[in-house]
C-alpha cells in the first residue's frame, strides 16, 4: 500500500485524485477489496486510490438483462441483487482470496480489472464477453467511457476489452455494465472416477462437442478421497437437465459409469471448489495458471512433471490448467514456459514467493506484440503511474 | 456535394499513379493489381451505395507475406490503404478515395484447420461467413454469428465490424466467437493475437482489434470458435395489436428466464411488405409481429415454447402460431429474411442500425413514427428485439432531388434518439463514414481522443482506412500530420 490513501466518492473526486498523483508523478496502487493481491508483480506505490466509496448499483433492468454498477461495489452485493431477480453473472467469477491468502472482499471493479472468469466461461463466455461498458479515469485524470449498457454496440473502438484484464495498468475503473442471464432453475453434475488425465480430457471433449450445452467440465487427478474425479455440469430447466444428464451418461459410458448429483448445495460446493482452486489453497507451493487448447493440457502437465514436481487441476474441458509447483528455484518457470511455448498458449504465476527467481509473472509476449502493449500503456497512462510493473515491463 | 464529405485526394499521389502501380505489380504480379478505370469502378463502393469513388488501384494478394509486402510499400510511399473483405458494408467501411489503394482479401479464402475436439477452425480471412459453417457442417458444428449478408460477406469484414446477426441473443457477436487472428500491421510486421486457447496472456489486443473497422491492420487469418449444432430449433409467430404490447411481451419473455435463440420484431409496414414479397403467411392485420425461436431436443423445445406461450397469452396476442414442421419453420423465417429485398421492391431505402435498452422499445418506436411523419417519409422496422438492435428502414426516392438528404437527416435524428435513451449509434453495421460525424452525440472529446490514441499505436501514420469512424474534422490533424500534401 502507498503511504497515503484516497477514497474518492464520485468520478470528479477520482479524476482529481489521479490528476494530483499524475502531477506529482506518484506511483499509484489501485485498491478494490484486496482479495486478489499477490496476482502480478509486487509494486512499490507512493499512494493508493481505493474504490471502496464508489459503490452501489446504478441501474438494474432485469427485463433488459443489464446491470450498471459502480466499481467499488462488493461482488457479493451485486450477486445478491441479481439473485433476488432470478439472474446471475454468466461468467461465474471467483475471487481467489483463499488461494492467495487474502480476505475475501472482492469488488466488481477488481473482478473486471483482473478479468476473472470461472468454470462456466466455456459455455457462457468470459468476463470480457459479459462486460458491456466501462467508465474509468485515464492516467491524466480524464474520465473516459467505452461501450455502454446495450448488448449490441459496435460504436467506436472496443476499449472495454482492453480495460478488462488490464490489472489497473490502463486506468481506474469507476463504473461497469454487464449483460446478465437468468439463473438456471436446476443443476445436474455427472461424476466419473478413475480416469487418467488423457481419458478425462477426451471425455470432456466428447461432451463439449455434443449439443447438450455443458456449462462446466473439470478434472482433478486427486479428488477428496484421493482418486481422480471428472465433473461435467448441465444447467437449465429441470426436465431439460434430467434429459441431458441421461444423454451424456450414455455417451460417457465408454469412459466410465457416471454418477449424477443434483442436490443444489452439493453441486454448488463442488464447482466453488474448482472455481477457487481450493485444492491448492492450503498447500505449500507456487501456483501457475496455464491456458492451452484442451487436448494439449495433459501433455503440458506431463512434460513439466518430467523436470519439476507439479500437481494439476483441469478446468474448461482441459484448457485451463492450474499447477501446484515446487516453490524452489524458479518455481518451474523455465520448464512450464517451454512446455507451453511448444503447443501455444500462456502461463501466469498466480502465487509465488516474493523473492522467487521468477523472471515474469505474466507470460512474455513476442516483441511486436509487446511493443503494441507498451504503446497502449503510454497512451492510457503517459506518466506510468498506475500499478507500475504489476503486469511486467 | 454529398452530405458526407471525404478528404480531397493527394494530387502528388495521383501524379505518381504509374510508378505506384508498377511498384505494386513488382511485389505481387500484374494479375493481382487492378488499375484500369473500367475495372477499378467495381471497387468504387460497398453496400452503402450512395457514396462512390474508384480507388487509384486495387491489389489482391494471395498470402500473408504479400499483404506484408504491400503494406510496407504503401507505408514507404505514404499511400492510404482501404481494406476490403467482400464489400458488403452498410456503413461505407470499404469506401475508397481516389488516392487510395484498395487491398482486397478475397483471394485468401481457404480453410486451414478444422479441430472439432478443441472446437475451433482456422481460416483465411477472405472466406465467406457461410462457408465457415459449411466447412464444419458434416461434423455437426456451426459458426454462430450470422449476419444477413452471410452468403457474401467475408470473415475479414465481420472481424473489422464485429458483425452480429439474428442469433446473437444466445451466441453473441463476432468478438465473442473470435479466438485469434494473424494480422499484418501497416509497417509490414505480422502479429499473432490469441489462438485456440482461451483468453489473452496480457492485454486483450484481440478484443480491441475486433471492431476496429480495418484501421489497425489487415487480418489475414482467423481462428474461430465453432459450436455443436443444436438437436433442433422451432419458431413461434405472434401478432399483437400494438407495438407497445409486443414490446411488453418481449420484456416478459426475457424476465421469465427463457433465453430464446432469436427474438425478432417486425412492425406493420414491414409485415405487409414482407408478406407481399415472400408469401410467408404472415397476418397483415396486426400492428406488430414477433418471431421467437428456441432450440434443443423436441421435449426441451416444447417446454420452452410452453413457457413463452403462457407469457404471450397474458398480452392477448391476435395471432399465435407455433411451427409444427420444418416447412412451416422455413416459411416463418422466409418472410423475415426477405425483409431487405422486400423493401427494395417498394422503394429506395437506407437501413439504420441503432441499439436501445429494450425497456425503451415502445417509446422509441412511437417517437420514430412521429419523426417520420414530420419528415414526410415512410419507415418500416425490422429488428432484433431481444438485444434492442433496431433496423429502421427509411424509404425514399433516389430520383427525387433532396429526398436522400431528408432521409439521412431523419436517420440521424433516429440515431440521436437511440443515444438519448441510453443506447448507441450502431449495433452491428459499424460507423464507417455513415455515422462518423454523429460520434460526438455518443462520445465526449476525451472519449474520442483516447480512441484515436489507440489507432496512433497500431497505425501511427493514419494510413489504414483513414477519414472513417471519427468526425472528419477531429481526425484531420492526425491525417495531415503525416501527409502534408493532402487536404483535410
Amino acid at each position: 500500500m502507498g503511504a497515503t490513501t484516497s477514497s474518492p466518492g464520485d468520478e470528479a473526486q477520482l479524476a482529481e485524485a489521479v490528476r494530483h498523483a499524475a502531477s506529482a508523478r506518484q506511483a499509484v496502487e489501485i485498491f478494490g477489496g484486496g482479495s486478489k493481491r499477490g496476482w502480478g508483480s509486487p509494486l512499490e506505490a507512493d499512494t493508493t486510490i481505493s474504490t471502496g466509496k464508489l459503490a452501489g448499483i446504478t441501474l438494474y433492468e432485469p427485463e433488459a438483462l443489464t446491470v450498471v454498477v459502480k466499481a467499488g461495489t462488493p461482488l457479493t452485493d451485486l450477486q445478491s441483487a441479481l439473485a433476488e431477480a432470478g439472474q446471475h453473472l454468466p461468467f461465474e467469477p471467483g475471487t481467489y482470496a483463499k488461494l492467495l491468502g487474502n480476505e475475501d472482499k472482492a469488488t466488481v471493479g477488481g473482478t473486471v480489472a483482473c478479468g476473472v472468469s470461472g468454470p462456466r466461461r466455456i459455455q457462457a463466455g468470459a468476463c470480457r464477453d459479459a462486460l458491456l461498458g466501462v467508465r474509468f479515469a485515464d492516467g491524466e485524470g480524464a474520465i473516459v467511457k467505452s461501450g455502454g449498457r446495450v448488448m449490441k454496440n459496435v460504436t467506436g473502438y472496443d476499449l472495454v476489452k482492453l480495460l478488462c484484464g488490464s490489472h489497473g495498468t490502463l486506468g481506474v475503473i469507476s463504473e461497469v455494465s454487464f449483460r446478465v442471464l437468468p439463473k438456471p432453475e436446476a443443476v445436474g453434475v455427472l461424476l466419473l472416477t478413475g480416469l487418467t488425465d488423457d481419458q478425462a480430457v477426451a471425455a470432456m471433449s466428447a461432451v463439449l462437442s455434443s449439443p447438450f450445452e455443458v456449462t462446466g467440465a473439470a478434472h482433478t487427478p486427486k479428488g477428496l478421497d484421493g482418486d481422480p474425479v471428472t465433473m461435467i455440469r448441465l444447467e437449465g430447466f429441470e426436465k431439460s437437465v434430467r434429459y441431458r444428464c441421461g444423454e451424456l451418461k450414455e455417451r460417457l459410458a465408454r469412459f466410465a459409469p457416471a454418477d449424477i448429483e443434483t442436490r443444489p448445495e452439493r453441486t454448488a460446493a463442488g464447482w466453488a471448489w474448482v472455481r477457487e482452486v481450493d485444492t491448492f489453497a492450503k498447500r505449500e507451493g507456487a501456483v501457475w495458471r496455464v491456458s492451452v487448447k484442451p487436448s494439449d493440457g495433459p501433455a503440458v502437465v506431463a512434460a513439466v512433471a518430467d523436470e519439476h514436481q507439479v500437481e494439476a487441476l483441469y478446468d474448461w474441458g482441459g484448457g485451463l490448467v492450474w499447477l501446484l509447483a515446487d516453490a524452489s528455484g524458479d518455481c518451474g518457470e523455465a520448464v512450464i514456459r517451454r512446455a507451453v511455448a511448444d503447443v501455444g498458449g500462456h502461463a501466469t504465476a498466480m502465487r509465488v514467493p516474493d523473492d522467487a527467481a521468477v523472471s515474469a509473472r505474466f507470460h512474455p509476449e513476442p516483441p511486436p506484440v509487446a511493443g503494441i502493449v507498451a504503446g497502449l500503456r503510454r497512451q492510457f497512462d503517459p506518466h506510468g503511474i498506475f500499478n507500475p510493473g504489476r503486469m511486467g515491463a | 456535394m454529398p452530405a458526407l464529405a471525404m478528404p480531397e485526394p493527394d494530387a502528388d499521389i495521383l501524379d505518381r499513379r504509374e510508378t505506384i502501380v508498377a511498384g505494386l505489380a513488382a511485389l505481387v504480379g500484374k494479375d493481382a493489381v487492378i488499375h484500369d478505370s473500367a475495372a477499378t469502378v467495381a471497387y468504387e463502393c460497398d453496400a452503402f451505395v450512395a457514396y462512390r469513388c474508384p480507388p487509384l488501384a486495387v491489389v489482391l494478394p494471395s498470402t500473408t507475406e504479400e499483404v506484408a509486402a504491400i503494406l510496407r510499400f504503401c507505408s514507404q510511399h505514404a499511400l492510404p490503404v482501404i481494406p476490403r473483405g467482400a464489400g458488403t458494408s452498410l456503413a461505407g467501411g470499404a469506401l475508397p478515395t481516389a488516392d487510395s489503394i484498395v487491398l482486397g482479401i478475397a483471394r485468401m479464402n481457404r480453410v486451414l484447420e478444422i479441430d472439432t475436439a478443441n472446437r475451433f477452425v482456422t481460416v483465411q480471412s477472405g472466406i465467406t461467413n457461410l462457408a465457415v459453417s459449411q466447412a464444419v457442417e458434416a461434423d455437426e458444428f456451426f459458426y454462430a454469428p450470422d449476419p444477413s449478408s452471410q452468403l457474401a460477406c467475408a470473415i475479414a469484414g465481420n472481424i473489422a465490424m464485429n458483425s452480429g446477426g439474428a442469433h446473437c441473443l444466445k451466441y453473441g457477436v463476432t468478438t465473442n466467437n473470435l479466438l485469434g487472428v494473424r494480422m499484418v500491421l501497416m509497417n509490414g510486421e505480422v502479429v499473432d493475437l490469441g489462438g485456440p486457447h482461451l483468453d489473452p496472456a496480457s492485454l486483450d489486443l484481440l478484443g480491441v482489434v475486433c471492431g476496429s473497422e480495418g484501421q489497425f491492420g489487415i487480418v489475414t487469418e482467423a481462428t474461430l470458435r465453432i459450436l455443436p449444432k443444436p438437436e433442433g430449433a422451432r419458431p413461434v409467430l405472434m401478432g399483437f395489436a400494438s407495438n407497445e404490447v409486443a414490446g411488453a411481451c418481449v420484456a416478459d419473455i426475457v424476465r421469465a428466464g427463457v433465453l430464446p435463440v432469436a427474438l425478432e420484431f417486425m412492425d406493420r409496414p414491414a409485415v405487409i411488405a414482407c408478406e407481399a414479397f415472400a408469401q410467408a403467411g404472415y397476418p397483415t392485420d396486426v400492428e406488430a409481429l414477433l418471431i421467437v425461436e428456441v432450440e434443443g431436443s423436441a421435449e426441451e423445445i416444447d417446454e420452452q415454447l410452453d413457457r413463452i406461450k403462457r407469457v404471450a397469452m397474458k398480452h392477448s396476442p391476435e395471432v399465435l402460431r407455433e411451427s409444427t414442421s420444418a416447412v412451416q419453420s422455413d416459411l416463418i423465417w422466409k418472410g423475415r429474411k426477405a425483409a431487405f429485398g422486400a423493401m427494395g421492391q417498394l422503394a429506395d431505402y437506407i437501413c439504420m442500425d441503432g441499439t436501445i435498452p429494450t425497456s425503451q422499445l415502445p417509446h422509441v418506436l412511437a417517437r420514430t413514427a412521429e419523426m417520420a411523419e414530420e419528415y414526410g417519409l415512410r419507415v418500416a422496422n425490422v429488428f432484433h428485439a431481444g438485444d434492442g438492435n433496431l433496423h429502421p428502414l427509411i424509404l425514399y426516392d433516389a430520383n427525387k432531388p433532396g429526398d436522400l438528404d431528408k432521409c439521412e437527416a431523419l436517420g440521424a435524428d433516429i440515431l440521436k434518439l437511440c443515444v438519448e435513451v441510453g443506447g448507441c449509434l450502431t449495433g452491428e453495421h459499424g460507423v464507417g463514414i455513415e455515422k462518423r460525424d454523429l460520434m460526438r452525440q455518443q462520445f465526449t472529446d476525451a472519449d474520442l481522443e483516447l480512441q484515436m490514441r489507440v489507432k496512433d499505436v497500431f497505425d501511427p501514420a493514419w494510413l489504414l482506412n483513414p477519414a472513417k469512424v471519427f468526425p472528419i474534422d477531429m481526425s484531420a490533424p492526425r491525417r495531415l500530420r503525416n501527409a502534408p500534401g493532402r487536404a483535410a
